[in-house]
């Protein structure tokens, strides 16, 4: 499998998409509350999952847009609601200026031949039933589409477009390995020429050196082709390798969002620091940068009781009663970047350089630290 | 077709300051399709106190080995050859009886998975207290007092009352840090932890990271971690083992394995991994193809099918000849040192920016 692929088989058309920088998708107030039933004898609705509470983003046509936060925070629903894949509770959701947030299957074809999807696990995201063919050429036959010379070679020209043998068309997916599956889900995405592709965690179920493959694969796709992405990870260094503008979302609300440097070196939020201080890093000889370091205290609380006012502030330094009672506002908090916009009432300052002092809230580490330091 | 060049008198004593020794371990498994070489012909040593990173993908052995330093393989199924000396006792032969002795007492694991690791049947507390009432022969009373002060070094709030948790009460991160504290209730000179936070969120696994960091320090016991992330060892281990098809390709220090790797299949690693601060306009390198089937590895050197260096070596010797492990710093390719020097100066480690 060559790293270089030739696009040049890619239909023509599809790079010539909107001009960069026109808003293809923009989410407003989107909210997802999923009901938790309880009770006997008779099941009635006792709480709700809040997955996804009152977010707002903007997806601009051939750029890639990352979302990242730890599992639970809501990142997956947001591309699954974005995708109609399920129904947003509130919100608006709208596609080139039309609202699709609660359009019907009749509406949605249109468009969902433009959104198309990656899914994380390319052994269940694939039909074992179903040749690569089928597969991939089945999009096409859902939307009527007869390619020039016919669906089988467009789904050849596919084929090679992601780096696999085009006589690999009758294989089935048992066949293949993680990183040659996710090749065929790639394909699968790009058969309908989509403006805009919902990666969800694309690369995560690979190993390390598959990843990079598949990686850059996507980003060869987004450039040469102008897909626009929306780019769903939990890991850090991947989301800032693949997407120029970045969110930060933290238990159902996004708590950051900007330009790619803005946000990985001059970040606000609290979380966004305790983000960041926790990727372990490998570091190389001569850029032993003293990096900030901060170690939370216990997990993410649970989405069916979310904290009131600022959904960090039970795992926060900073947190104070305005914390409690008032929920931040997503603003601008000065700064370059006109787009960076923090959700924090006291926020850090935009370096991530080491402080003073390390931040340590764990209470078993900072028991055996403290022990440590302490002069006999 | 391939020379084993590494033949059995490489298998020397035990080097005095190891406190384990693994010595030309061979593991292989019947299976219905043939025989899977899963480990093949593997030496490392470890000191006590010093923790030790073993780093490969999926399907690369470090798993398995770790589960036949501790007796922990099928076998019925598994075919086990060499030595592993713990402390001066060898473990390859020992009978079950033994084993059972110093698993969980001297010796004890960490899982990935802790959900599936501990008993949905018992209590947390009891779990913890199991290995210390069976091995110290205390009352379960004085296990579970000493269940609670585990509970409360690794950072369980409330451990008094958390003590008779079932395990789903408990969010992914508690279940970990039970876990380490089940580990750890015996003091034990080597712990082995596979995997121990590919399950949890960044922010967590920073929490369990330096909580083991920590509490190794305040335990000495030597610990061997096993891992993909080339990140996560780099922070805590002090030596590294890369793996690939069942074999130790590299050896060295942190140090040393980052910043002067040595074998092709490490520089591929390095540069198929996006950091913090590379350069997001380099594109990463990854390692083309895919790992090879470990029931008929390539002959000579298992990489050879991926590396895009045999060119230098020529004369087909990558395919035909297996390159040897030196003892200590070093690593198992046919490039010379020098050759190995200037490629990664002058390709590989521009890349890395």
């Amino acid at each position: 499998m060559s790293n270089d692929i030739s696009l040049s088989k890619a239909p023509a058309g599809a790079a010539a998409a909107e001009p960069a920088g026109e808003t293809l998708l923009e989410v407003s107030g989107l909210t997802k509350y999923f009901p938790v039933m309880g009770g006997f004898p008779f099941k009635r609705q006792v709480g709700s999952v809040q997955a996804v509470d009152g977010i707002d983003l903007a997806v601009r046509a051939g750029e890639s847009f990352g979302l990242v936060g730890e599992s639970g925070c809501g990142k997956s629903t947001t591309g699954r609601l974005i995708t109609r894949l399920m129904e947003p509770t509130a919100g608006t959701i709208s596609y080139r200026g039309q609202d699709i947030s609660h359009a019907d299957r009749k509406a949605l074809a249109p468009i969902r031949s433009e959104i198309q999807m990656i899914f994380q696990d390319p052994y269940s995201s694939l039909n074992p039933r179903q040749t690569v063919g089928t597969i991939i050429g089945g999009p096409m036959e859902i939307n009527g589409i007869n390619p020039p010379g016919g669906r089988e070679k467009r789904v050849r020209e596919l084929l090679e477009t992601v780096g696999l043998n085009p006589e690999h068309y009758n294989r089935f997916p048992h066949e293949f390995s993680g990183g040659q599956r996710q090749r065929i889900g790639v394909a699968r995405a790009l058969a309908l020429e989509p403006k805009l592709i919902v990666a969800d965690e694309p690369v995560s179920a690979l190993d390390v050196s598959i990843q990079a493959q598949v990686v850059n694969l996507l980003q060869q796709v987004q450039r040469e082709l102008g897909i626009a992405f929306l780019f769903i990870a939990h890991d850090l260094a991947i989301v800032r390798h693949f997407s120029q503008r970045v969110a930060v979302m933290y238990l159902g609300k996004i708590v950051e969002v900007g330009d790619r440097d803005s946000i990985y070196q001059r970040p606000r939020h609290p979380y966004t620091h305790a983000l960041l201080s926790a990727v372990p890093e490998v570091e190389l000889e001569g850029e032993e940068r003293e990096r900030e370091r901060i170690r939370l205290a216990g997990d993410v609380p649970s989405p069916i009781n979310p904290p009131s006012g600022c959904r960090f502030r039970t795992r926060c330094w900073k947190a104070q009663d305005k914390c409690a009672a008032e929920e931040p506002p997503l603003i601008h908090l000065g700064g370059p970047d006109e787009g960076h916009l923090t959700a924090c009432h006291f926020p850090e300052e935009p370096t991530i350089a080491a402080r003073g002092e390390d931040i340590v809230l764990d209470p078993a580490l900072a028991a055996i630290e403290d022990v440590a330091e302490r002069p006999e | 077709m391939t020379t084993l060049t590494k033949p059995v008198e490489d298998a020397a004593p035990a080097a005095s300051g190891a406190f384990l020794s693994v010595r030309d371990l061979y593991v292989r498994f019947s299976t219905e399709d043939g025989i899977v070489k899963a480990v093949d012909g593997l030496s490392f040593d470890l000191e006590r106190g010093k923790t030790l990173g073993i780093v490969g993908e999926s399907g690369s052995g470090k798993s398995v080995t770790n589960l036949t330093v501790l007796g922990l393989h099928n076998p019925r199924t598994t075919e086990v050859a060499g030595e592993i000396v713990l402390d001066g006792q060898e473990l390859t032969g020992a009978s079950n009886r033994t084993l059972e002795k110093l698993r969980g007492d001297k010796m004890a694991m960490i899982f990935q998975d802790s959900l599936t690791a501990l008993s949905p049947y018992y209590t947390v507390g009891r779990q913890i207290a199991e290995p210390y009432v069976k091995h110290r022969g205390v009352s379960k009373r004085e296990g579970r007092a000493r269940a609670i002060e585990m509970l409360e070094k690794v950072g369980i709030p409330q451990p008094k009352l958390r003590v008779d948790d079932y395990p789903h009460q408990f969010s992914g991160g508690m279940r970990q840090r039970a876990m380490i504290a089940m580990a750890l209730v015996c003091n034990p000179d080597l712990l082995i932890a596979d995997e121990p936070t590919t399950a949890l969120d960044v922010t967590v696994q920073a929490q369990i990271l330096d909580l083991l960091k920590d509490l190794q320090q305040e335990f000495g016991s030597a610990i061997i971690l096993i891992t993909h992330d080339l990140g996560v060892v780099s922070n805590i281990a002090d030596d590294l083992l890369v793996m690939y098809a069942g074999k130790a390709v590299e050896r060295g220090s942190v140090r040393q394995l980052i910043n002067e790797p040595q074998h092709p299949y490490t520089w591929g690693l390095l540069g198929s991994m996006p950091r913090l601060m590379s350069d997001v306009t380099e594109q990463l390198t990854p390692i083309p193809g895919a790992p090879p089937s470990l029931l008929a590895p390539p002959p000579g050197c298992s990489f050879h099918t991926r590396c895009g260096f045999t060119d230098l070596v020529g004369g087909g010797r990558c395919s035909a000849e297996r390159p040897v492990l030196p003892e200590g710093r070093g690593s198992a390719c046919h490039l010379t040192d020098e050759q190995k020097r200037s490629v990664f100066i002058e390709t590989i480690q521009p890349r890395l920016g």
